[in-house]
């Protein structure tokens, strides 16, 4: 180091007196002690006095030296500082000293050559030490400041490499990042900011972040923006889109950050801003893909329900706001897939969509493709039905022309449900089922054609739905029972028989009549066991009738529906009930329609035969409503034609008789009289019709003016007190 | 200032008073500014024994290392250097043998940039700019790792450093970062500001006011204190003593106000 000292001074002692030599060395050692804490020397104090001690020896050589010079005063003062004896002290102490101490220890007499030498060696001394000591202390102070420079350069090195590193940062990130002062004017935009946005950097510079307002943007970015500006938040996150230069739009996500300065105060607003356009297009196509019909390109169910969804949630409490929808199906869709195949069925779909899209345009209007060849249309705000209704008329109408595919001239038509009614109290789902149900009814009701939603035809088929899906466990509970009503001779009055009629105690409904359930029963097939059960009450019956009266018991009438007639364990079952009852077959009789027996095949006729030949007698219910082949009726095994009662009407009236009505029914009976069947009257209600059947010809009469169906009791006390 | 980049930091600044510039000036030197000797005076006035309290320290530096010369150690690690200024320990080991590897650190960037262009030209020692504070920063620096030989015993000297690290620094945890990667043999240095409770006089408490106000902190220790922080070190002889006490050169080294020298000095060695 700089502070490198020789500290071995050349000892010259050889050219001393011994004498001078000791009292140098007693000089040195006193030399030391007045120094040593002056300033730090980095010897030890053994070192110190050795290197004063040979400082002495100069000075005491130059003391008497010939000629006399100054020099090695100089040189002595500038080893002191060289040694580090710095601290001022040292210069003052030692000039005193000299003065003082240094010619007595050498034992010399401060006489006239000696005076002015020693003051001279002094002089010499002290200004070769602050010669010294002030080149000493310039270079040290240079060497600090040098070091200070060096510091600095190297911080603001450091800084400048920083700078460097954030500014390469801010011009290749990828992200794009802007600057704005607190008033919103652009400061400086990065590279990739101006890509996006296809401003350059002095273009965007005129720019205000407001001018950056989309009309899309939601009021939270610009609400944040203003929150943050006043310094209320530091940053925030939106979805933005942004206008380019080139008029396309860019969709982004930004972050708003706000910069204060070392007071706290806002002083900046940095941007980042990240592109998510082809993200925020490929949602929407996702989007789009996940609610629309890739084959029509229509709303899918999907979307659909999300708008049913939001036109509720938008009317949510709203009184007088009404919505309808136009549950579309076509008619006979699967016959045309089936025998055209799938390629025209789906092109007869696009175009039915097309079409579909056409008649319905406008706002508030949208058409759906729920699945299949099932379409729906919503139109919100509707005023009235009629509105729907108009809708449905021009979809039925668009549909007519004909529709062709690939040499193919398709005529298609559709059934269209039809639900309108106000939004309060009513929910999607209950829109859509009931829009459901009503599609059901138009088809039902024939097809092409739309059907309107209707409450009490609905509460209807829903009691239907609910006894159908009751019948079953009520057949277990025994809810059903069964009535009778008399069958009576014309000629003497007298019960011949009873006709069995079925009852349901409906716990809920009451006391149903047949048509209510019979109907439901055969299409769910439950007649067959209900049959079989209504068969075996009333053979169980006519035992106990045959028991309790003997000659005198009815023989039992048991209606058999068409789907028990087809049924091929009929025999059997009548056989099995006969014998288990023990009642003799020709106290059975077992009515079926015109229907049933003509509209066959062989089979049934085979059955009913057998039973014939069993001794149960057949009877032809409701004769004269259906279309009876006449031709057939002689070869089938039948016993008896019981005439519809709306033949009796016009034999009803005691004055006088509907001509046409007693001329039908005068021909029936001469008809089966020819073919040697008995003839039962049903529907008699006056002693005028009886009279005028009587006297017809009629065998046997049924209805009010004789008995009502009642009781098996009731039926006892007929046969024992007569009409 | 750890939470502030290094060139933010504000020791470039001639106005504010530096503890290595002042140490400077107190052992006579002039790599100093106005700020620092103004600051250097008036602790000297009210405590103008401060001086000889600096020398001594100084004087024991050199001694501990020409000791620890003397046990063999061919390796310093001089945490709070401060300016490199007369005797410095690259110069007192070089004179023993000149392969003595000396790192210097100090976190006065003016210091070690002096440091530097003074060691330009020597080779086996090398100044560091860290905060010794962060120890695993200074062991792992490339300045220690590439002079240093971690398999071979190292001294590690904190010579009027920890009286500048306050209880909530955790001073012992700090000596065990720096002594804990070493090999046993190896040694700590320590020369500390501090007294025996009750001794401190009324001047001397005013300079440690002062300098604690204007310059840095300051925190005195008592010998037991000071022994706490050598934790698994053994203490060598003469324990943990006033500075002057610590093998003294010359009997007139000790005198007649050492008994009462505000500082102690000690030398541990790692087991």
């Amino acid at each position: 180091m700089t502070e490198r000292v020789d500290q071995r001074v050349p000892s010259s002692r050889s050219e001393l007196d011994p004498a001078l030599v000791a009292g140098a060395e007693a000089f040195a050692r006193t030399w030391a002690t007045a120094v040593i804490g002056s300033s730090y020397v980095p010897m030890t104090r053994a070192e110190v006095a050795e290197h004063l001690q040979a400082l002495t020896e100069v000075l005491v050589t130059a003391l008497f030296a010939n000629p006399f010079r100054t020099a090695p005063g100089h040189e002595i003062g500038a080893r002191l500082v060289e040694a580090h004896f710095t601290g001022t002290d040292t210069l003052g102490r030692t000039v005193q000293l000299l003065g003082d101490d240094l010619l007595t220890e050498l034992g010399i007499t401060l006489d006239d050559r000696m005076a002015p030498r020693l003051a001279a060696l002094q002089g010499a001394l002290a200004a070769g030490y602050a010669r010294a000591l002030r080149e000493r202390t310039l270079a040290e102070q240079e060497a600090i400041r040098a070091a200070v420079l060096d510091a600095r350069d190297q911080a603001e090195a450091a800084l400048r490499a920083s700078e460097a590193r954030f500014r390469a940062m801010f011009t290749e990130a990828a992200i794009g990042i802007g600057i704005a002062d607190i008033e919103g004017r652009i400061l400086d935009v990065n590279q990739a900011l101006q890509d996006m946005l296809g401003f350059t950097v002095d273009e965007m510079r005129q720019y205000n972040i407001r001018d950056l307002m989309h009309p899309e943007d939601s009021g939270t970015v610009w609400r944040l923006y203003d929150q943050l500006i006043a310094g209320d938040c530091d940053h925030y996150r939106a979805e933005k889109r942004f206008h380019r230069a080139d008029g396309e739009q860019v969709w982004t996500h930004l972050t708003l950050s706000l910069v204060r300065d070392d007071h706290g105060e806002p002083q900046y607003q940095v941007a980042m801003i990240e592109d998510v356009t082809d993200r925020h297009l490929l949602q929407n196509r996702l989007r789009y893909q996940a609610l629309h019909d890739p084959l029509t390109g229509l709303p899918n169910r999907a979307l659909f329900l999300e708008r049913l969804g939001r036109v509720f949630a938008a009317a949510a409490g709203a009184t007088g706001r009404r919505a309808g929808l136009c549950y579309l199906d076509l008619d006979g869709f699967k016959v045309i897939n089936d025998s055209l195949g799938h390629d025209i069925g789906d092109q007869l779909l696009v175009e039915v969509g097309r079409r579909l899209d056409h008649s319905v345009s406008g706002d508030g209007k949208l058409v759906a493709r729920m699945g299949g060849d099932e379409f729906v249309i919503l139109v919100e705000g509707s005023d009235s039905t009629q509105d729907i209704v108009n809708v449905a008329d021009r979809v039925l109408h668009e549909l007519e022309a004909p529709i062709k595919i690939g040499g193919h001239e398709l005529t298609v038509s559709a059934s269209i449900g039809i639900v309108e009614r106000p939004l309060l109290g009513t929910t999607a789902a209950d829109l859509m089922r009931d829009a459901d149900i009503t599609l059901y009814w138009a088809k039902a009701d024939g097809k092409s054609r739309w059907a309107l939603y209707n409450p009490e035809r609905n509460a209807r088929e829903v009691a239907r739905f609910t006894l159908s899906a009751t019948m079953p466990a009520a057949l277990e509970r025994d809810e059903f029972y069964v009535d009778y009503q008399p069958l009576v001779r014309l000629a003497d009055s007298r019960i011949t028989g009873v006709e069995a009629l079925v009852r349901w105690q409906h716990p809920e409904f009451g006391r149903l009549a047949p048509d209510r359930f019979i109907e439901l029963a055969e299409e769910t097939g439950l007649i067959v066991p209900l049959g079989r059960w209504v068969l075996r009450k009333a053979c169980e019956e006519g035992r106990r009738w045959l028991e309790e009266f003997g000659d005198a018991a009815p023989f039992v009438s048991v209606n058999l529906a068409v789907r028990q007639s087809r049924d091929p364990e009929l025999v059997r079952d009548v056989k099995r009930i006969l014998d288990e009852c023990g009642l003799p077959p020709h106290h059975l009789q077992l009515e079926l329609t015109e229907s049933a027996i003509m509209g066959t095949a062989d089979e049934p006729l085979e059955a009913l035969r057998a039973l014939s030949d069993m001794g149960v007698r057949i009877a032809i219910d409701d004769f004269g409503t259906g279309y009876s082949n006449l031709a057939y009726l002689k070869h089938l095994p039948v016993h008896e034609l019981k005439i519809a009662g709306s033949f009796m009407e016009g034999l009803r009236a005691a004055d006088e008789e509907d001509a046409v009505d007693a001329q039908i029914v005068s021909t029936l009976v001469q008809l089966a009289h020819a073919l040697g069947l008995g003839v039962t009257a049903e529907g008699v209600e006056t002693p005028a019709q009886a009279k005028r059947l009587h006297r017809i010809g009629c065998d046997t009469g049924q209805g009010w003016f004789f008995a009502r169906p009642g009781r098996p009791e009731d039926v006892d006390h007929l046969l024992r007190g007569g009409l | 200032m750890a939470e502030r980049p290094g060139w933010a930091s504000g020791d470039m600044d001639l106005e504010r008073p530096s503890v290595a510039r002042i140490y400077d000036y107190f052992l006579g030197g002039a790599h100093n500014f106005a700020a620092d000797r103004a600051v250097a005076n008036r602790t000297l006035r009210a405590m103008p024994e401060l001086r000889g309290v600096v020398l001594t320290n100084r004087a024991l530096l050199r001694r501990m290392v020409r000791h620890l010369l003397g046990l063999g150690i061919r390796q310093f690690l001089d945490l709070g250097s401060g300016i490199p200024t007369a005797g410095n320990v690259h110069e007192i080991a070089h004179r023993v043998d000149p392969s003595s590897k000396v790192v210097y650190v100090d976190v006065d960037a003016v210091a070690v940039a002096h440091g530097r262009s003074i060691l330009v030209d020597v080779p086996n020692a090398t100044a560091l700019r860290a905060d010794v504070r962060e120890a695993k920063t200074v062991l792992e620096s490339a300045e220690v790792r590439s002079t240093l030989d971690f398999d071979q015993p190292i001294a590690v000297l904190m010579i009027a450093l920890l009286h500048f690290v306050p209880d909530s620094d955790e001073p012992h945890r700090l000596v065990a970062e720096y002594l804990d990667p070493l090999v046993p043999g190896s040694y700590l240095g320590v020369s500390h500001s501090g007294y025996e409770d009750g001794e401190e006089g009324e001047g001397a408490a005013r300079a440690r006011r002062t300098y604690s106000e204007e310059v840095a902190r300051m925190t005195h220790r008592n010998r037991a204190e000071l022994a706490g922080l050598f934790g698994d070190l053994e203490i060598v002889d003469p324990g943990v003593v006033r500075m002057p006490y610590w093998h003294p050169e010359s009997p007139d080294d000790v005198d007649e106000a050492a008994a009462r020298f505000p500082g102690f000095a000690a030398l541990g060695r790692k087991r």
